[in-house]
């Protein structure tokens, strides 16, 4: 039976992942995510489940554990924040090089540097352009809720499991630290080594028995072969693309101006829009719930319908970029967001929407002014 | 009488290694490294451990160890071995899992994941192979280069008050109450590889007691990096590094020696 | 309904758990709530701040400028957050440690002698649940049987015995309100 509770996000994704029936937590504190670990620590669930909690030495050790007990077919995630994920970023490649399931979580703080505990979405490049070295991806999801911090641990294991590559929640200090209903979901039984080893025994690493040895390693130094793994996780991308794009829009249908957000600012966002709404602007939002892959199609589609596009981000313009990539200057895409650990209120996002948006008009007109110039 | 009949199981005195693959070593001749794999593969196979062996391969020379040895084996990033081996072995608490790496994996880069792993007592075995020199990347110095030897990154020897003192890695691990047993050997001689190959079988069994962490260092030639011919590289390994590096148990059963 | 609540004061004053209670409160009736704290090292001694907003639909910020009710329980509180009070809202405060009274006349204020109702039922941890009584007294936004079950759910089963204590408390609150004339700086009790 479902069962409703009051929880920090962090505290939501600690339960979560003993509930999805993860075999091994490996992690190291840091502020605002020490909760995760605190949390999976006190319920003991090497007793509720048999699964593994570990505190590292360092948040590299902890990613290389990680990527141990991935390369057998075992469940496993870690959580950091932003200097912490810093120092995964060599794990994550060698994870995604070596095409292991593994969920990892960011609770992201301002930087950069030891920068601020407070909230921040500033890991927006780190996440979705690679991070770590070498031509790779990470799937990621932007909770925006308690509630999708406990749903997205299951979730992201299936993209995990589906494809063998790393998933990364991308949450950030606000969602961490505050507390929200939740409706948690069941337990799910963790899976026995019998049956691990029929389903994963093609690849995992559990001791070679009626099978030819299993070589977990991201290294090929004949170029021609690894090329081969550059394409063949290319090609996850690209269905990625294809088959686990997620978002959601928010009062698009008769917008006239749109804005684009995810988590922390989703929501804050989501708030600016009823205020605008009560002013008599017809103001949507686009959140994409997945950072990568991202709603190219459905922002180019929107493009044609809205004047202007403001992307609300915790940060001094990341996620811009690609926001400006999918609407190929169709219409005009401005950034704003606060940065240092400040969090925007929702009347000053309506006021940048005014100010660098609604205020600049149509950006067809212009257009039509400036070749007349011409 | 035909060579066929000589090749009798009761005429052969000596086979390949069961668990050895047919890739031809990438190891320089004259290498410890090839005898080392040997030995490690032989105890696994005479133990009949094979379907619960998990190995991790470290960054160095001996990182394509999964090319030669016939077993279940994930490699992993320089230096992280002790930890990806620590997320098997928590999670297959039944399985034997060992790492093998280099000095510069395991005493520099390392080191971290080393001291923890130990200080935990991981049921895992190490070994360690120690020459004192980066062998893959072309002869740097590495944590164990001895005092005024030479390498590419120490061209005029190493300066004990610029670059430190060689570390004593394995000294040092013996210390921490989660390590059961400790100690060094070589594989240059047949009575040494013989000693080994009861250092390496031990410490598996270690793992099969649930004991703890067991460390095996085998103090190896590198006369490719060392500019030496391999007989002249033993020599000099008995003359240099056996004195700073001594041979022997360290810790047995969990109690200093 | 909807309704946007800034708790502020010191760390230890119970801002952080007062603001849970109300959010539990909330869900025992079947709200959508958030609870969004300050945190970090402030919170040791320093103030400590939240965010508590029930609402019957999904609730969009968790983090906001403006609030229908703040509740203020010392004097730094007190500057930062008189201002972010919507006109036509509610401030409470604690008189305690107060030198500079509030001044607006756009809202409605309400004081509370928090610290020393504590002190007279003889344990300062329940000075918050006096605070939530008068707050319950003006905007009885949840019941207090709901308060109650709430407390239940949050306070692990060892503290259940308190729970008459903390329902006394809350009592005391809804009995000692006074409203504060900011345009005159005087109380009508």
């Amino acid at each position: 039976m479902a069962e409703l509770k009051l929880m920090k996000g962090n505290e939501a994704l600690a339960e979560a992942a003993i509930r999805a029936g993860v075999d091994a937590y490996f992690g190291y504190p840091i502020t605002p995510q020490s909760e995760v670990i605190e949390y999976l620590m006190a319920e003991r669930p090497e007793k509720r489940t048999g699964m593994v909690v570990l505190q590292a030495e360092s948040e590299v050790a902890a990613i290389n554990m990680v990527y141990g007990a991935a390369s057998t077919g075992k469940k496993v995630m870690t959580s950091s924040s932003s200097p912490g994920i810093s120092l995964k970023q060599e794990g994550i490649s060698y994870i995604a090089g070596a095409e292991l399931p593994a969920v990892i979580v960011n609770v992201v703080r301002g930087g950069p540097g030891l920068g601020t505990i407070q909230p921040s979405q500033a890991d927006y490049f780190q996440s979705v352009k690679g991070g770590g070295h070498g031509d790779y991806k990470l799937y990621v999801l932007a909770p925006a809720s308690v509630q999708e911090m406990s749903d997205f641990v299951a979730d992201a294991f299936d993209i995990a499991f589906k494809y063998r590559a790393p998933v990364l929640i991308l949450s950030d200090g606000l969602i961490g630290q505050m507390m929200e209903k939740v409706v948690l979901r069941d337990q799910i039984e963790r899976i026995t080594d019998e049956d691990l080893i029929k389903n994963q025994g093609s690849w995992a690493t559990t001791g070679k028995k009626d099978r030819h040895r299993n070589i977990i390693t991201s290294l090929d130094l004949q170029s021609e072969k690894m090329e081969a793994r550059v394409h063949r996780l290319q090609k996850k991308y690209k269905q990625m693309e294809l088959e686990d794009l997620r978002y959601e829009t928010i009062q698009c249908d008769d917008a006239d101006y749109l804005i684009v957000a995810y988590g922390s600012s989703a929501r804050i966002s989501q708030k600016a829009v009823e205020l605008a709404r009560n002013k008599g602007i017809k103001l949507g939002l686009l959140r994409p719930i997945t950072l990568f892959p991202f709603p190219k199609k459905q922002l180019f589609d929107l493009a044609d319908q809205v004047k202007g596009i403001l992307s609300v981000e915790l940060n001094s313009g990341q996620m811009v970029e690609d926001v400006k990539l999918a609407v190929e200057h169709k219409v005009p895409v401005e950034h704003f967001g606060r940065t240092g650990g400040i969090i925007h209120t929702p009347e000053e996002v309506l006021e940048a929407l005014e100010q660098k948006i609604i205020k600049h008009g149509d950006f067809r007109h212009h257009k039509t002014r400036e070749s007349s110039i011409l | 009488m035909e060579i066929l009949d000589i090749i009798k199981p009761e005429n052969q005195v000596f086979c390949k290694t069961k668990l050895m693959t047919d890739t031809t070593l990438s190891y320089c001749p004259g290498c410890g490294h090839g005898t080392a794999h040997n030995l490690t593969m032989e105890v696994i196979d005479e133990m009949g451990i094979v379907e619960d062996t998990i190995g991790v391969a470290p960054v160095g020379c001996s990182v394509l160890a999964y090319d030669f040895m016939n077993i279940d084996m994930t490699q992993a990033a320089h230096g992280r071995a002790p930890a990806v081996a620590t997320g098997i072995a928590r999670t297959w608490p039944e399985k034997y899992v060992f790492t093998y790496q280099g000095d510069g994996d395991l005493a520099a880069i390392g080191t971290a994941e080393t001291i923890h792993a130990c200080n935990r007592g991981e049921n895992i075995v190490i070994i360690f192979i120690n020459n004192g020199i980066y062998g893959m990347t072309g002869g740097q110095m590495a944590p164990t280069t001895l005092e005024g030897m030479h390498t590419s990154t120490s061209p005029y020897g190493r300066d004990i008050e610029n670059m430190g003192s060689p570390l004593k890695i394995t000294e040092l691990i013996a210390n921490l109450p989660g390590v059961y047993y400790v100690t060094r050997q070589s594989v240059h001689t047949h009575k040494h590889v013989r000693k080994a190959k009861k250092a390496i079988r031990n410490a598996f069994e270690n793992t099969r007691l649930k004991k703890g962490l067991s460390f095996v260092e085998i103090v190896s030639n590198c006369n490719s990096g060392w500019k030496m011919t391999p007989n002249e590289s033993n020599i000099w390994m008995e003359e240099h590094m056996f004195p700073y590096f001594p041979l022997g148990d360290i810790k047995v059963n969990g109690k200093l020696k | 309904m909807s309704e946007e609540i800034i708790i502020a004061g010191f760390g230890g004053q119970g801002v952080l758990s007062m603001g849970k209670i109300l959010a539990y409160s909330g869900i025992m009736q079947d709200q959508e709530v958030s609870w969004m704290p300050s945190y970090g090292p402030e919170m040791r001694g320093g103030t400590a701040n939240v965010t508590v907003i029930l609402s019957d639909e999904r609730i969009s910020s968790p983090y906001l400028k403006v609030y229908d009710t703040a509740i203020i329980l010392n004097q730094q509180s007190m500057d930062k957050f008189e201002s972010t009070v919507k006109p036509g809202g509610i401030l409470l405060y604690d008189t305690n440690g107060i030198s500079h009274h509030p001044t607006r006349t756009d809202i409605k204020i309400y004081q509370i002698e928090g610290a020393k109702l504590a002190a007279e039922m003889g344990n300062k941890k329940v000075f918050n649940m006096i605070i939530l009584g008068a707050f319950l007294k003006i905007k009885p936004i949840v019941k207090l049987e709901n308060v109650l079950s709430g407390l239940k759910k949050s306070l692990s089963e060892r503290y259940h015995h308190l729970i008459p204590l903390n329902k006394e408390a809350i009592t005391m609150g809804m009995n000692h309100l006074n409203v504060f004339n900011a345009e005159q700086q005087i109380i009508h009790s």
